[in-house]
């Protein structure tokens, strides 16, 4: 059974030919040309498969693309010129890129909802990703360095991802 | 990707929802209901769930309660854990959500899915064991309210077509002092070793734990030895571990020497923290 | 030490807003339209014999295109032993070996497909431990490894020297290291003592999973798109086995999600060959997902070791001997190298005149092994540097003094005889000096922190030279665009170390541009770069940066000769700086590189120089073949040196712990990239503390891995990781690009014995086994009567 269906994707109707089985993962990637998010296990355990639904994360290899209909998903190509994008840049918190996406949209969502995370929630939110390449000290670093940013700028306009 | 397709719907009522289900069962569709999706959709890729169909039960309103009134605390059984945990309804039942499975995930995985989970650990049925809550199911011949001790047994033991609407809890529950623990081989993010949930009525204690054996359990004999009084913590302890009610399981993330082990030092962190001796 | 403008810069990736950005393409991210999907059909079994492989229900799954069996391609194929099967037939020697394929129109079907084929199989004794393995009346892996063809001179990393299976037994190699005389070494020790230490085979775990697209074209051409870190060698492989001419097979390797390694190893490139030429040339994906990744490809190596040494009672290193039983598993592939170089450096950064070392490579029922970060250094560090501290801890001397005080120097031998020197060896002595401060040893080694905490710190050396084999080189090309901004075409394969971009910082610093100045091509096509050697052995920068390095001199010799003739100034007087040429004394008179990269033409219509392409090729000189049995010879231009330490918070009650802080310092020679470095030293830390303390297959008693997902094979999560810090000391190596050491791989090398020698001092027992669970603490205790 094959469906039509339309998500809402980075501010677009996005409109996709599925089978219902399909994952949200699948339907970004061979549907959408969205490959920003990856498949690192499909099993909903590395997180590099991560994208933005209401403005949380969610492990899209584990989402059913039917149940996304109606929700606001954010992926990574819909980050234009981010300042978690500028930080993992500045911090080196990146070496192969593979779980780069995934974790740029937590992060992002983390320090949309917790603009005061502490070091504990950062470890609650951030252990959901696996990183192979870096030793996560220079994404917490980059994930510091926003909230840091973001605290000082208090006041005035809110970065221009806020959703 | 799942190997194979299936249908899917989203009924609004708890009747659509369980009439769709007889006759997707009569057409030979094997049906199932579905909720976070995250079992069906990891577990389906390997070839380990198989439908033809699907009933999504998010769509239901009951299914997304979530209130206090009178005296009772209701969840909707398709709340993610983390809108559980966040709500702060029920603190017990939100600390034994958050042990479970990663941030993200959690964002996902709902309280109905975890307790029909066909994972051994279910761990989010710990504080509803504790609580002597109440399970709302819906199934062809209306809707009924059962006690958790009836319909849970190891698993959820629902019949066919039958599925989880909502849980209730006594409002008293909401302030009882209660401490629970999730043990793992190493990582954070992982099943349990064990995870043991105890919670203080009064004067004496209740005890739940996943992990240990193959199913969560409540265990009344273990708590009868651990509300002795007169003897040492440590004895308590040991005639309680002599109790446990199934043979302890031994698999990648431990021996069942070491659970045991394991068990022995969480309980005593239990004991003292609810009787606040030491 | 030399000032440079953009070399030692932290000059951020090339690719760095490609991949915060989701643009990046990795193999995975290329659709093409119409490429048929491959799924493996894996054994379920360590070791059977294939009955009945029936594929009736699975051609009945419409939109099978294809179905190949073992029994359709009896084919052998191996870098060093010729032993493993394309698809199994006769027999499976692991849990997860491909024996079936099918090649459909989706990857839905296909695995729909595979799921309907039914395997009979007459399940064999297994050989589960590489102790097994050895022992006399152990079952064969290979019954007639003496029929097996042997790549003699295989030239990835580490394979000179021949290699030599011994028939009738499941050793597929041996080699030795005979220096000095072993007997005398320990009759002149006063203190011997004798430890065996040992881990299961585990996984790199890249979270990119193999992958690879290959089409065969109408005119026999073979086009292939992989995750690889050996584009030239899959060209030669595939056309050396399906009997190809080797101009006709074309590599392409995007970006790559990660290696660690992993990636070393040409598996699924032939399985898609094979697919591809079943269904008429068509263009097919064959992609693992992470079991098969984990289960199905190669793996890192597992480890028996045994550890005898011998020392005076003044703390002076006697002799060592040591026997390592590598689990190779099922197939030699490169374990055989692994396991060989290993057996070079196998000492550790430590002088000893009588080193005695078998390095056995052992086929078993479990995956095969390929390269893994460290090469051999890493597993060998293991038991070599906690057996250090048992020998200092039986001296009663402190273990950083004992290390100082064996630290090998200029004047010494290396295992392999080589004569060490200040540009061959780096410093160990000064990294071990500068760790003492950073790690505030003289604060004391444990600490009580309360009845039930204690810290403690643990320290590890670890050397390592890269292990080329003699004769392989890179080449590089410059090219100018009419803007005077340069290209470089190297074949170097960025995995994530940064190699392309330290590339760039290279030609930047030498024609004095602005590192924005200066691109490079990201992908890698066999046909369109000049040869170069797998990216591997930490040694990319050397041979790559050489060969960039000259290409710039041809580069500047032409600009220079052109610009001589229109500034009527001889070549010696000219210099380059910011995309001109001019005169040294009198900067004014000058030219654009703009002017003349594509030649320049007078007003008259004369012409002087044509455009502008530098060449640089460059090859390493002095790497000698290796004696098999005393491994004498020269097998690397350079040994890296890291001193490392690890303080741990352990729960004497819980026997659980913190990682509480990680050092690092290590020679860099020159550092070329100062962040670049920093991480990809703290990157290996991180993954040589996961591997240490809850990495590790474990499988059943039918050899089958239990481990196949990230549910079961538990990596490092963020919030675990200690604080990681990281110097370097820059003792330049002569004939290296800058001076630079290799890296890459150095961080990794001594957390596992680090973390073991401060777990050991806190939980008051050796532990000598990995990983260094809680659980395996706990029981060490309990048998040592520590616990009850
Ligand atoms: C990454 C990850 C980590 C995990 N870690 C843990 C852990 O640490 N501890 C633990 O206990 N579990 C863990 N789990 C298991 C998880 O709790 C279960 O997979 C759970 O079933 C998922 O819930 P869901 O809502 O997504 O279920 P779904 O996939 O929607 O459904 C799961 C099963 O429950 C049935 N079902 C769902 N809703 C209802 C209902 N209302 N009435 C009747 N039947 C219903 C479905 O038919 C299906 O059989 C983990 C899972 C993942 C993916
Ligand atoms: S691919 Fe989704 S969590 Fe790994
Ligand atoms: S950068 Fe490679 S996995 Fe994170």
């Amino acid at each position: 059974m094959n469906d039509e269906l339309t998500l809402d994707i980075n501010g677009e109707q996005r409109v996709a030919t599925v089978r219902m089985a399909d994952t949200l993962l699948d339907v970004l990637r061979e549907k959408l040309d969205l490959t920003g998010a990856k498949r690192g296990c499909e099993n909903g355990d590395c997180g590099s498969c991560t994208v933005l639904a209401d403005g949380l994360p969610v492990k899209s290899c584990m989402m059913l693309a039917v149940d996304a209909i109606g929700k606001k998903l954010t992926t990574i190509e819909g980050l234009h010129d981010d300042p978690m994008q500028h930080a993992f840049i500045e911090k080196w918190a990146f070496q192969c890129g593979y779980c780069t996406s995934g974790f740029i949209l937590n992060a992002r969502a983390l320090v949309n909802q917790y603009p005061d995370a502490t070091d504990e929630i950062m470890e609650e939110w951030l252990s959901s990703n696996i990183c192979r390449c870096t030793s996560y000290q220079e994404i917490r670093e980059a994930v510091k360095s926003v909230l840091k940013e973001q605290r000082f700028n208090v006041g005035r306009p809110r970065s221009r991802n806020k959703r | 990707m799942l190997p194979f397709n299936f249908e899917y719907y989203r009924p609004s009522s708890i009747n659509e929802a369980v009439e769709l289900f007889e006759k997707l069962d009569q057409d030979g569709k094997k049906p199932i209901y579905l909720s976070g999706g995250t079992e069906i959709t990891t577990l389906g890729r390997l070839n380990q769930i198989f439908t033809k169909a699907v009933i999504d039960v998010k769509g239901i309103p009951e299914c997304n309660a979530l209130d206090f009134k009178q005296n009772s605390v209701v969840v909707g059984a398709a709340h993610t854990l983390t809108q559980v945990w966040e709500s702060k309804i029920l603190p017990l039942l939100g600390e034994a959500c958050v042990k479970i499975g990663d941030r993200t995930s959690r964002n996902q995985i709902t309280l109905g899915g975890n307790l029909a989970s066909q994972i051994i650990y279910r761990e989010a049925v710990l504080p509803l064991l504790l609580s002597n809550s109440t399970f709302v199911v819906a199934g062809i011949d209306g809707i009924h309210q059962i006690s958790v001790h009836k319909i849970f047994k190891e698993k959820l033991l629902l019949k066919r077509g039958e599925f989880l609407v909502q849980i209730k809890v006594n409002g008293k529950y909401r302030n009882k002092p209660f401490f629970i623990e999730k043990k793992r081989k190493s990582e954070r993010v992982d099943y349990p070793l064990i995870t043991i949930e105890t919670l203080k009525i009064d004067r004496s204690i209740r005890l739940a734990i996943s992990g240990l054996c193959a199913f969560p359990f409540r265990s009344y004999e273990m708590e009868k030895e651990l509300n002795k009084t007169g003897i040492s913590l440590e004895e308590r302890i040991d005639k309680a571990v002599l109790r446990i009610p199934a043979p302890v399981i031994s698999d990648i993330r431990g021996t069942s020497e070491y659970r045991i082990f394991v068990l022995r030092n969480t309980l005593l962190d239990a004991l003292i923290d609810l009787e606040g001796v030491r | 030490m030399k000032q440079y403008r953009v070399i030692g810069k932290s000059v951020p990736r090339k690719e760095s807003w490609d991949k915060v950005s989701g643009r990046v393409k990795y193999i995975d991210d290329f659709q093409e339209v119409g490429t048929l999907h491959v799924k493996l059909l894996t054994s379920l079994y360590a070791h059977a014999s294939i009955g009945k492989v029936d594929t009736d229900e699975a051609w009945k799954v419409p939109g099978v295109r294809m179905i190949v069996t073992g029994e359709d391609y009896p084919l052998l194929i191996g870098t060093t032993i010729k032993d493993r099967p394309l698809l199994a037939f006769d027999k499976v020697r692991y849990y997860g070996e491909p024996i079936a394929m099918v090649i459909a129109d989706s990857e839905a079907i296909a695995i729909q497909a595979v799921s309907s084929i039914r395997v009979t199989y007459k399940v064999l004794p297994v050989v589960n431990s590489p102790v097994q393995a050895y022992q006399n009346d152990a079952p064969l892996v290979h019954e007639q490894v003496e029929q097996y063809q042997i790549d003699q001179d295989a030239d990835g990393e580490g394979a000179s020297g021949g290699i030599h299976p011994v028939p009738g037994t499941n050793i597929a190699n041996r080699q030795g290291i005979r220096k000095g005389n072993i007997d005398r070494g320990f009759a002149q020790s006063d203190f011997i003592v004798e430890e065996i230490f040992s881990f299961n085979q585990s996984d790199h775990t890249a979270i990119e999973t193999r992958c690879a697209d290959v089409e065969i074209k109408k005119t026999g051409e073979v086009i292939i798109h992989s995750a690889s870190q050996e584009p030239f060698e899959m060209k030669e492989l595939i056309s050396e086995t399906f009997n190809i001419d080797e101009g006709k097979v074309q590599v392409h390797i995007p970006l790559v999600g990660g290696s660690f390694g992993a990636k070393t190893s040409v598996q699924l490139e032939p399985l898609a060959y094979v697919a591809s030429k079943a269904v008429g040339g068509r263009r097919v994906r064959l992609r693992n997902s992470r079991e098969e990744d984990i289960a199905t490809s190669p793996v890192h190596i597992g480890l028996h070791a045994k550890v005898k040494m011998g020392c005076t009672k003044d703390g002076k290193l006697q002799a060592i001997k040591l026997h390592f039983l590598f689990d190779g598993g099922a197939y030699a592939e490169r374990a055989i190298p692994v396991s060989k170089a290993a057996a070079y450096d196998c000492t550790g950064p430590y002088a000893i005149k009588n080193v005695w070392c078998d390095s056995l490579c052992m086929y078993t029922n479990h995956p095969y092994a390929t390269d893994f970060r460290g090469f051999g250094r890493t597993e060998a560090a293991f038991g070599v540097e906690r057996t250090i501290d048992i020998m200092a801890n039986k001296l009663g001397m402190c273990p950083l003094e004992f290390r100082l005080k064996n630290a090998i120097q200029p004047g010494d031998t290396s295992p392999t005889q080589v004569l060490l020197n200040k540009s061959n060896l780096g410093d160990i002595r000064e990294c071990l000096l500068q760790l003492k401060d950073l790690i505030d040893w003289d604060r004391g080694q444990r600490i009580d922190i309360s009845d039930r905490i204690v810290r403690t710190k643990g320290i590890s050396c670890a050397w390592k030279n890269g292990d080329p084999p003699p004769g392989v080189g890179a080449g590089a090309i410059l090219t100018f665009n009419s803007d005077g901004s340069v290209n470089i075409n190297s074949a170097a394969v960025e995995i994530g170390q940064g190699t392309k971009t330290v590339l760039t910082q290279m030609v930047a610093e030498k024609m004095k541009l602005s590192e924005d100045e200066v691109f490079i091509q990201m992908e890698v096509n066999t046909q369109m770069s000049p040869d170069n050697w797998e990216t591997a052995a930490s040694r990319t920068t050397f041979m790559s940066g050489n060969a960039v390095l000259r290409a710039v001199e041809d580069a500047i010799r032409q600009l220079k000769r052109t610009a001589a003739i229109i500034l009527k100034v001889p070549v010696d007087e000219l210099e380059v700086a910011n995309k001109k040429v001019y005169k040294k004394t009198s900067p004014n008179i000058s030219i654009d590189f703009s002017e003349i990269v594509y030649g320049f033409i007078f007003p008259d219509g004369k012409v002087a120089g044509t455009q502008v392409v530098g060449r640089g090729t460059y090859m390493i000189p002095g790497i000698t073949d290796m004696d098999p049995v005393t491994g004498k010879g020269v097998q690397g231009p350079e040994w890296g040196v890291i001193a490392q330490a690890v303080e741990v918070e352990f729960d004497k009650r819980d026997n659980t712990f913190k990682l509480i802080r990680a050092v690092s310092v290590a020679d860099a020679g020159t550092v070329l990239n100062y962040k670049g470095a920093e991480t990809q030293v703290m990157g290996a830390m991180n993954m040589g503390l996961s591997f240490a303390t809850r990495e590790g297959f474990l499988y059943d008693d039918e050899g089958r891995v239990l481990t196949t997902q990230f549910r079961s094979y538990k990596v490092m999560h963020y919030g675990e990781q200690p604080e990681y810090i990281v110097r370097f000391i820059e003792n330049p190596v002569k004939g290296a690009p800058f001076g630079s050491r290799g890296l890459g791989e150095h961080g990794i090398m001594g957390m596992p014995a680090a973390v073991a020698n401060s777990l050991s001092l806190a939980a008051n027992v050796s532990l000598q086994q990995l990983p260094l669970t809680p659980e395996f603490i706990w029981k060490t205790r309990l048998k040592a009567g520590e616990v009850y």
